[in-house]
């Protein structure tokens, strides 16, 4: 005798339903979409032949372009992240210690910092630029300081997370022991995070690299002055060889904060 | 070593060590106390150890003395005054003179050994000065003496979660000891080591207190170990004193009041 042969189903009668639903208003939403985008026929066919185009207008790169313009707006790039970077770590550091839980104890306190760490981080830094730009002038100074602003958040929100994941132990033995709040901070807290600070601080720099490189496009120096004066004069040429140095540079730094972070931790 | 001692008298000849607990009463959530009114008295040497079920409220009474658990009720009498009632400096003061050994060890994971030794004497030495590791001469003579003492003379380069489980409550020891106390707590010192290294750590603890006349407090779950060690077993069951008395004393029937049932006996 055998027992009737059990039926399961992943999903009730109800939830298939559901899906397929949802699956009919997904392909529903993608034609209406294609629709609205109005894609315009005839530039779309031309596009491989304008890439084409493209490349080639670009090539040969002009190599003397580098040490006529580009080689100290590189340089310039260099400063405003690695200043900008280390400003923002000045910064971050206090509104660090005052988001995390385990540290600061009044709620109010919290809520300001966490109100700093948000604006820093929902102003892009193209956004910040533009408006250091309006009351600096155009400069390295408005673009390092655009850096240092768009990288409190991020600096300062994930060393508040580091904190509050901090071994509650050690915190206890030492305030046993009678050690004062800023030393409990100094030999429990910070020893536990320091590891995580620094390779926040280089995972920021090397974000920096990259961010700083387009902020000359709205006038807050670097090397993105330079790409930007190569594309409004359409010289082509320039503007391959302004990229390819952005690319070496940020493939550079990539390596260098590879380097050090797997040594540190 | 004997310069830390004359050192410890010259300052105030032999201080009373003795501990008196009153009707000290601890609430987590308002209502359900877990520690209910308990008094004792602690006499001013040789280990007391407070055995009883886990929940019971005995990490939470030994964490009450140094105040790492608050009190809801009650008074806690050490050396003329009441550590229940004290706060900041007066409180940090007194954390100074009563040394604590964890479970979990809770050393600095990432600081040598030897630093570890010394946080013992951070209730003592300005942040600035700890900073800077700019202990003073004696303080360094003294952890290299107790790293001696523990048997780790060798070890006060390694960092600390590089050594082994009894290692690491042989350092928790001598940061304790570091202090220079006057009542040394210990929180369930050899739960997390096995039988052997739980005697040692035992005998380690019972030899160096004894030799500079500190009391002990320990709490254990242990009852062998507790019998074997102990002048005076305390039982608590419920957050309520059940057995107080020497070792000899403890008979299986206040085992079963202590613990319940029968069966593991």
């Amino acid at each position: 005798m055998t027992a009737a042969a059990r039926v399961w189903h992943r999903f009730t009668p109800q939830q298939r339903l559901m899906r397929y639903a949802f699956y009919l208003i997904a392909v529903a939403a993608l034609v209406q979409s294609v629709r609205t985008v109005e894609i315009i026929p005839e530039f779309l066919e031309d596009a491989p032949a304008q890439i084409v185009d493209l490349f080639a207008r670009m090539w040969p790169v002009d190599w003397s372009y580098y040490p006529k313009t580009v080689h100290a707006a590189l340089i310039e790039t260099l400063h405003i992240a690695t200043l900008g970077t280390i400003l923002a770590l000045g910064l971050a550091f206090p509104v660090g210690l005052m988001a995390a839980t385990n540290i600061t104890r009044w709620p109010a306190v919290r809520l300001f910092a966490k109100f700093i760490l948000v604006s820093s981080r929902s102003v892009n830094s193209l956004v910040w630029a533009l408006l250091f730009v309006a009351i600096f002038g155009p400069g390295a100074l408005a673009g390092t300081l655009a850096i240092a602003f768009r990288s409190i958040g991020f600096v300062g929100k994930l060393l508040a997370e580091a904190l509050e994941e901090a071994n509650r132990g050690p915190v206890e033995a030492l305030v046993a022991s009678g050690a004062p709040a800023p030393t409990v901070f100094l030999k429990a807290y910070w020893p536990q995070v320091q590891p995580s600070f620094w390779s926040i601080a280089l995972f920021r720099w090397d974000i920096n690299i990259r961010e700083s490189a387009v902020l000359g496009l709205v006038g807050a120096g670097g090397i993105g002055m330079a790409l930007d004066d190569a594309l409004s004069l359409l010289y082509w040429d320039q503007v391959a060889l302004t990229l390819l140095t952005i690319f070496s540079v940020v493939i550079a730094a990539e390596i260098v904060v590879t380097y050090i972070r797997s040594r540190i931790l | 070593m004997t310069s830390v001692e004359v050192k410890a008298g010259a300052a105030g000849g032999s201080p009373d060590r003795s501990l008196r607990i009153q009707g000290l009463r601890k609430e987590y959530v308002r209502g359900t106390p877990v520690l209910r009114d308990v008094s004792i008295d602690f006499a001013g040497k040789g280990m007391t150890a407070i055995i009883g079920p886990s929940g019971t409220g005995k990490s939470t009474l030994i964490r009450c003395v140094n105040r790492l658990v608050e009190p809801t009720a009650g008074k806690i009498l050490f050396q003329g005054q009441d550590l229940a009632a004290l706060r900041g400096a007066a409180l940090r003061a007194a954390r100074r003179r009563i040394g604590m050994v964890f479970q979990e060890y809770n050393l600095v994971e990432r600081l040598t050994a030897i630093e570890n030794v010394l946080c013992g004497r951070l209730g003592y030495v300005s942040a600035w000065r700890a900073w800077l590791r700019r202990y003073p001469q004696e303080d360094i003579d003294g952890a290299f003496e107790l790293l001696e003492a523990v048997g780790l003379a060798d070890r006060a380069g390694q960092r600390a979660d590089a050594l082994s489980g009894g290692q690491r409550q042989r350092i928790g020891i001598a940061r304790a000891l570091m202090q220079r106390p006057d009542l040394l707590l210990a929180d369930e010192p050899t739960s997390s080591l096995d039988p052997k290294t739980s005697v040692e750590i035992m005998e380690l603890m019972v030899e160096l207190a004894g030799k500079r006349d500190i009391p002990i407090v320990v709490n254990i779950h242990n009852v062998e170990l507790a019998k074997r060690f102990a002048q005076r077993i305390v039982g608590m069951t419920g957050g309520s004193v059940v057995f107080d008395g020497r070792p000899d004393e403890l008979r299986d029937e206040h085992l079963k009041a202590i613990y319940g049932g029968e069966a593991w006996l």
